[in-house]
């Protein structure tokens, strides 16, 4: 096991935590939630197995699950983003292409490649847990405001969180 | 067949997609149910003991709060039970004996572990389960009003269907005409409550007191709920739209108790065999 693995197991249990002890608590206007564990999920790299992303995608969900007493929803959105990730990176190949250890992230491309390569993704997620979580369409305009400041919350977080922790450099 | 095996094999992403999107939904159907998966919750004992560190953490914040409360609850207490002594004593009445009725309610004080109010399925954990007699299905109340069921127990934890979710409905009564409804959350506002099957020829205002009904044998009679807040009547509709505002403030919930109500398997087998006839 690489060192760059550990790292990788270490975040995941540092996103996981900290969704659960801080950002769990903490819903702005009772309409936007932050659910910054996607940043974690969305900057693993480029060359991922899919099965592994899902993978994780699924162990992420499901555990924020227990969590959240929603078991299965937020599993749901977490594999279909982890799902979609790679075709979605395919569109978005920089200029040179993606080195083999890339991850993509804002230290990579700059923060206008990593906003577009973010923000369907968040919302996407987000789209699903909440319509999934109302069980339906019949909350439509309130359920759509809750995406709508969620995702802006959560695309907030995990730009702060790009900017103090920029991750590897390149080496 | 080879060549069938060879197209999973080649799409293996895609079904293994489709694969755990199946048990993720299969999850959520199942966990929706009323008595949902026995062990992946929050009662279960390592994400328990997470919930409880937070809140040991945030609670140091809330003692102020829950500090005048609880004399609140303390000085109501014991202008009742002076009260009761003034009616008693002096026409020297002898308190009923609950030992020769058999003791009707039991309260069991628990904490409250995780509290959501701003999903749409809100549920709360406590930190008693059912080493301390708790069981799926009891009522549970705050010093303020209502709470919600008993969802599901682990031996040290409970979780708690909170009034805030949308499938959850209690009988309810308006204390002041005594015409009875039902109480269910329409999962936006976490103050608010819907107040239902009100009928046109009752005059509702605003400010009117709105208590259990007692009716299902789950809640005591007359646990408050809270006032209503706002009164609508449409031309044609049956029944009033009526919002009441809850008098617990969920945000603040941090100590509750459990009903448990000893009478309650007597009223249900009887009241079975009349829906059995």
């Amino acid at each position: 096991m690489s060192r760059v693995n550990i790292l990788h197991i270490i975040s995941f249990f540092l996103y996981l935590l900290y969704q659960v002890l801080i950002l769990q608590n903490v819903v702005l206007f009772h309409t936007a939630f932050c659910f910054l564990y996607v940043g974690y999920l969305l900057v693993l790299p480029v060359e991922t197995n899919p099965l592994t992303l899902m993978g994780i995608g699924f162990l992420m969900g499901f555990s924020v699950d227990l969590f959240y007493n929603s078991l299965g929803l937020h599993s749901l959105a977490c594999v279909l983003i982890m799902y979609l990730r790679n075709y979605w990176l395919n569109n978005l190949t920089p200029q040179g292409g993606y080195d083999s250890n890339d991850t993509p992230s804002l230290a990579l491309n700059g923060i206008q490649w990593f906003v577009v390569y973010a923000t369907p993704m968040v919302l996407l997620h987000h789209g699903v847990l909440f319509f999934a979580e109302a069980g339906g369409f019949g909350m439509f305009w309130f359920t759509t405001l809750k995406i709508l400041s969620s995702t802006l919350f959560t695309l907030l977080a995990i730009l702060i969180a790009q900017f103090l922790f920029p991750g590897r450099r390149q080496r | 067949m080879e060549r069938l095996i060879l197209f999973v094999y080649q799409n293996r992403a895609f079904f293994t997609f489709l694969l755990l999107e199946f048990f993720c939904a299969w999850l959520i159907v199942e966990n929706n149910a009323y008595q949902g998966t026995k062990f992946f919750n929050s009662s279960n004992g390592l994400v328990a003991g997470v919930n409880n560190f937070s809140q040991s953490v945030r609670d140091y914040f809330q003692l102020t709060e829950v500090n005048r409360l609880l004399a609140e609850e303390n000085a109501s207490l014991r202008e009742t039970l002076e009260k009761q002594n003034r009616l008693e004593y002096p026409l020297n009445v002898k308190p009923p004996a609950d030992s020769t009725l058999g003791k009707h309610f039991e309260f069991v004080s628990a904490k409250v572990v995780n509290n959501h109010v701003d999903l749409v399925k809100n549920f709360i954990t406590i930190d008693k389960g059912s080493d301390s007699g708790i069981e799926p299905g009891m009522a549970v109340i705050s010093s303020m009003g209502v709470v919600g069921k008993v969802k599901l127990v682990s031996r040290n934890y409970g979780v708690v269907t909170s009034i805030l979710h949308i499938d959850v409905m209690v009988s309810a009564v308006l204390k002041r005409t005594e015409h009875f409804g039902t109480v269910q959350w329409d999962g936006t506002n976490p103050d608010l409550v819907e107040f239902k099957y009100i009928p046109r020829h009752v005059n509702p205002v605003i400010g009117d007191t709105v208590i259990t009904s007692g009716y299902n044998a789950i809640f005591p009679q007359g646990i408050m709920i809270g006032v209503i807040d706002e009164v609508k009547l449409n031309d044609e509709a049956l029944f009033y739209d009526l919002k009441v505002k809850l008098s617990q403030d969920f945000r603040k919930l941090s100590y509750v108790n459990v009903v448990k109500n000893y009478w309650q398997p007597e009223q249900d087998s009887l009241e079975q065999i009349m829906i059995k006839q």
